[in-house]
């Protein structure tokens, strides 16, 4: 499994994690867990996913998913996930 | 399972608190480019260079874009060319073909600098190394990203004053033939004693000859993380203060691993160190100062700065030390004046004054970095600093430098502007009573007794 880690910061609004998902399912990356909050002020998402089967280089995920915040108006970061467990966990 | 606030802490540092890797260091050794003629060596470098580092760039960009952290310099490090240029050079032109041809496969593979025009003279000279020392002005103004240094003194071999009173004249010669630029060539030299052979960062940054043939080093940078960690550490004791800097220290420097591991996996070529200095920049919220500040002292250069900075130094190493499989390099928090803007704030004020600096030298890593000092200072007393600093680093068995920029044309109170991640700094003033006779009388300091410590 090639786990990786999806945020999306800003104003909440209706249907961001509709189109992140569909984003996603249209290629072959498969959510494992959906967690949100308010931080500061702003609506936090993170979404646990395996890209293991995906269609797509990793780096261009992170791409599309970039360009996608830009038109929904939010910051969204995909990254794969060690840099959050090595720093986490020793 | 990761939850969401650990994945915010991660990305706010990177994002608010600057975090990044300051930068991968490949270090190539370029022993096997020695040749007859200089034509042959600098064929041979550039070849050498261009083939094992031409997916650097890409790969650290790569590797940017997968985790989401900022890797802000891609650099080579090579072999002292003292020593590959030792069979062919026959004068000084014919090293600084060779930093031509440095320049130019640095520039060919994308990478920011370049590091090892250099020579190791801790004992005494070789005709190669005095030609290649004499050398640096026509080398380091006529490339752009070719960074020089030369050891002087170590701890086992005590000090070469022949070198050192050669480079007082030396950095005197470069900083005139780069005048037109605030002396900038100076910023691209810097005089070591006990200079290491896995250093990351630049200018000092060469590839020893006890390396391999080719490695990859890492280093961390992170003084805004630190000090955003502090805020929470506010009216706390030591104890307390010492945890959360370790703690911090720890998390930057997992991240630098993840780096070197991944950088060094995907180039193919083995993981050498991780570097554990806290790197400042001159923007705002990412100074050395700052923290220095944090931890109790209304401004830098304030009595305790020194003690502060030795707790600092000591805690980052102890919290990246098992972060980290193999550490290595110069490894401490840097005080490049003209790096961060608090220390440049203070040193405008005149809290900061050279002598302090030197004071702070003794218990963290550098040495006097970056830092600017009238353009009329004489060559014997830039000589007095150099083997000041070196006698610190012998004596106390760690690194020091020396990277002072004489500015051509400009006094005490002016700026010296030297751009970018390089920054700005007030020229400070330096005592000004002559050493000449100290500095001028030839041979060396013998290395020190290593016993009766007191």
């Amino acid at each position: 499994m090639n786990k990786a880690i999806i945020t999306v910061v800003g104003q909440d609004t209706v249907g961001i994690i509709a189109r992140v998902c569909t984003y996603l399912s249209a290629h072959k990356v498969n959510v494992l867990d959906i967690s949100q909050t308010i931080i500061d002020g702003f609506f936090n998402m993170m979404m646990i996913v395996d890209y293991s089967n995906t269609d797509k280089e990793f780096g261009e995920v992170v791409d599309d998913l970039d360009k996608l915040g830009e038109e929904i108006g939010v910051r969204i970061r995909c990254q794969r996930e060690e840099i959050f467990t090595k720093m986490h966990r020793v | 399972m990761l939850n969401i606030m650990e994945v915010h802490e991660t990305n706010k540092m990177i994002e608010q608190e600057k975090l990044d890797v300051r930068t991968i260091t490949m270090g190539i050794s370029l022993l096997d480019c020695a040749a007859d003629s200089v034509d042959e060596v600098c064929e041979n470098i550039y070849n050498k260079i261009t083939t094992y580092a031409k997916d650097l760039v890409s790969t650290g960009k790569a590797i940017e874009r997968d985790y989401g952290i900022p890797i802000v310099n891609k650099r080579i490090t090579v072999t002292p060319i003292s020593l590959v240029g030792a069979s062919s050079c026959k004068s000084s032109e014919d090293f600084v073909k060779i930093a031509h041809a440095l320049d130019r496969a640095a520039k060919k593979v994308g990478v920011d600098l370049i590091g090892g025009y250099s020579a190791l003279v801790s004992k005494s000279m070789t005709p190669a190394e005095e030609m290649l020392i004499r050398s640096l002005p026509q080398a380091l103004s006529e490339t752009d990203i070719v960074c020089s240094s030369v050891n002087v003194g170590s701890t086992k071999t005590g000090i070469d004053m022949n070198s050192v009173e050669l480079l007082g004249h030396i950095i005197k010669d470069i900083a005139h033939a780069t005048a037109d630029n605030d002396s900038y060539g100076c910023v691209k030299f810097v005089a070591f004693c006990n200079a290491p052979d896995d250093n990351p960062f630049m200018a000092g940054g060469f590839h020893g000859v006890t390396e391999g043939d080719a490695v990859i080093n890492v280093g961390v940078s992170g003084p805004g993380v630190v000090s955003r960690a502090l805020d929470e550490a506010k009216g706390k004791d030591f104890e307390f203060l010492c945890e959360t800097i370790k703690r911090t220290a720890f998390k930057i420097t997992r991240v630098g691993q993840l780096v070197a591991q991944e950088a060094s996996r995907r180039l193919g070529i083995p993981f050498g160190i991780i570097d554990l200095s806290l790197a400042p920049t001159p923007a705002v919220g990412d100074s050395v100062g700052e923290v220095l500040e944090k931890i109790g002292l209304e401004q830098v250069g304030a009595p305790g700065t020194t003690a502060a900075l030795a707790m600092l130094n000591d805690q980052v190493k102890k919290g990246g030390i098992m972060a980290s499989s193999y550490v290595g390099g110069l490894s401490g928090a840097f005080i490049p004046v003209s790096e961060d803007k608090n220390m440049i704030d203070a040193a405008t004020n005149g809290c900061l004054k050279i002598e302090k600096l030197e004071a702070m030298t003794c218990v963290c890593s550098v040495g006097l970095d970056m830092i600017a000092i009238p353009g009329d200072t004489t060559a014997s007393t830039i000589s007095g600093i150099i083997a000041d600093e070196a006698a610190i680093g012998m004596v106390n068995q760690k690194t020091t430098a020396v990277r002072v920029i004489p500015v051509e044309g400009k006094g005490v109170g002016e700026m010296a502007n030297f751009g970018g991640l390089m920054g700005y700094a007030p020229i400070i003033p330096v005592n000004q009573t002559s050493c000449e006779a100290f500095v001028t009388r030839g041979g060396r300091i013998p290395a020190p007794i290593h016993s009766f410590k007191n």
